[in-house]
C-alpha cells in the first residue's frame, strides 16, 4: 500500500501505527480537521474479493484526497483512519462474507491527514450465484449518528 | 404475436404523445406488432409484470431488480445524458435552510415515484428522518407537492429534479431548493422480456441508430432525449446493486 508521506499532510498531525486486514501494517498520520460530506452525492466503490480497489467515482476520488490512480489497486484500508476500532472492520467482513449487506458509521482518513465521516453500505455482488466483488456506497450522515459513534469507537479501542 | 409494450407511470405527461409516436416507430422498424398499453399506477404496471402481460418496459430504476432477477428482462437501452435526481425544496419564506435543522414529525409532500421516494428520504437522511418519524403527504402529481408546499400544508417536497425544473417560474420563485442530489447512475431503461429477449441485438441496434438519424431523432425529441446508448447487462447489475445499498 502507499506509504503515507508528512509533505502530503495538511495542518499539525499525530502519528499511529495500524494493523489491517490481512496482516498489513500502516504508519498513518492524521490531523483534526473534518471535510464536511458534500450534500446529495454518493461516493461509490468497488473492490475484488480481497478487499483491493477496481473502481471508483468522482466523490471517492475528491472526498478521499487520492488520484485515481493512486486509489486503484489499492486496499480499501487505505481510508482506514485511526479512531476506527477493529472490530468494526471485523463485522463489516464477518457480514459481507456471508453475503449479506454491511452498515455502518465510518471515520475515513484522507491523504492529506484530515478525515470525513460517511453512512457506508457495503453490499456483495453476487453474478451467476458467485461472489465477484463488493461495492461500498457512502452518503452523508446525521450530525446524531456521528457525535454516537465517536463515543462508542473511542470505548471499543 | 402482438408484444405489450409499457412505459413507467411516472413518464411526464408532455410525453405521453411522445411515447405513441416511438411505438409507431417501433413497429415498423422491426415489423412486429407492438401494443402500447400505459398504466395508471405502479401498482397497475406491478400486476401486469406479475401476470407475465409485458414483454417490453421503459422502467423505472426502482423497478430493474424485479425485472432482472425475477422475471428474466434484459437492459436495452438508457437516454444519453438523463439521469433520474431527486430534490428536496421548501416554500420560499420557510426557515429551515438545512436538512439536519428539520425536526421529528416534518411532513414530507411526495408522489409514490419509487426511486425518487427513495432518493428523496435518502436526501433527508442527515435530519435523522425516515419514514417512521416523519408524515407523509402522498400526491398524484409533483405540481401537487408544490401546492401542498404553497399552501403550507407540508414542511418539505420531494421532487424528481427534471420535474422541478421543469415548474414554472412563478411556482419557482415561491420555493426553495433544500438539497439536490448528485448521484449521475441512476437511470430508467428500455428493457426486454424473455419473449423479446431472442431479439436483444437487433433492436439495441434500432435505438442506437436512431440518434444518428433525422426521422428518428424526430421521434426521440417528443421523448425528450436525443439519443439512446445500450446497457449492457453488468451497467444494470451494477444499478441493480446501487438501488440495493441506497435501500437500506
Amino acid at each position: 500500500m502507499r506509504d503515507f508521506k508528512p509533505e502530503d499532510v495538511v495542518g499539525g498531525y499525530k502519528e499511529a501505527v495500524l494493523d489491517l486486514y490481512g496482516g498489513l501494517r500502516r504508519v498513518v498520520f492524521y490531523t483534526n480537521i473534518e471535510t464536511p460530506y458534500p450534500d446529495g452525492k454518493l461516493i461509490v466503490s468497488t473492490t475484488d474479493t480481497n478487499g483491493i480497489i477496481t473502481h471508483g467515482n468522482k466523490a471517492f476520488v475528491e472526498m478521499s484526497g487520492y488520484t485515481l490512480d493512486e486509489l486503484i489497486g489499492s486496499p480499501h484500508s487505505i481510508l482506514r483512519h485511526p479512531d476506527m476500532p477493529a472490530v468494526a472492520f471485523k463485522d463489516l467482513w464477518d457480514t459481507v462474507s456471508k453475503g449479506e449487506h454491511w452498515q455502518g458509521i465510518v471515520k475515513n482518513l484522507r491523504k492529506d491527514g484530515g478525515y470525513y465521516w460517511v453512512k457506508a453500505t457495503v453490499i456483495p455482488n453476487i453474478r451467476q450465484g458467485k461472489l465477484v466483488s463488493y461495492t461500498s456506497v457512502r452518503r452523508k450522515p446525521s450530525r446524531t449518528k456521528v457525535e454516537e459513534c465517536t463515543v462508542l469507537y473511542a470505548s471499543l479501542k | 404475436m402482438t408484444y405489450q409494450f409499457t412505459v413507467s407511470p411516472d413518464f411526464s405527461p408532455d410525453h405521453l404523445s411522445g411515447w405513441y409516436i416511438f411505438n409507431t416507430w417501433l413497429q415498423k422498424q422491426t415489423g412486429e406488432g407492438i401494443h402500447l398499453e400505459m398504466y395508471n399506477s405502479f401498482q397497475e404496471q406491478g400486476t401486469a409484470i406479475q401476470n407475465d402481460g409485458v414483454d417490453l418496459i421503459y422502467a423505472n430504476p426502482f423497478d430493474a431488480a424485479m425485472l432482472v432477477r425475477d422475471k428474466g428482462f434484459c437492459p436495452l437501452a438508457k437516454p444519453v445524458g438523463v439521469a433520474d435526481e431527486a430534490l428536496i425544496a421548501v416554500s420560499a419564506d420557510s426557515a429551515i435552510y438545512d436538512v439536519a435543522d428539520l425536526s421529528l414529525g416534518t411532513k414530507i409532500a411526495m408522489t409514490d415515484d419509487p426511486d425518487v421516494r427513495m432518493m428523496g428520504m435518502m436526501l433527508l437522511e442527515p435530519g435523522d428522518l425516515s419514514a417512521n418519524n416523519t408524515q407523509i403527504i402522498h400526491c398524484n402529481a409533483y405540481i401537487l407537492v408544490a401546492k401542498q408546499l404553497l399552501q403550507g400544508h407540508a414542511d418539505v417536497g420531494v421532487f424528481l429534479a427534471e420535474a422541478y425544473d421543469d415548474l414554472s417560474g412563478m411556482i419557482k420563485s415561491k420555493l426553495r431548493v433544500l438539497v439536490r442530489s448528485e448521484i449521475s447512475v441512476i437511470h430508467h431503461a428500455l428493457m426486454a422480456g424473455p419473449n423479446l429477449a431472442h431479439r436483444k441485438e437487433e433492436l439495441q441496434a434500432l435505438l442506437v441508430a436512431m440518434g444518428a438519424d433525422d426521422k428518428g431523432r424526430d421521434v426521440l425529441k417528443n421523448l425528450g432525449f436525443e439519443a439512446w446508448a445500450t446497457v449492457d447487462h453488468e451497467d444494470m447489475e451494477f444499478m441493480i446493486d446501487l438501488m440495493d445499498a441506497l435501500a437500506v
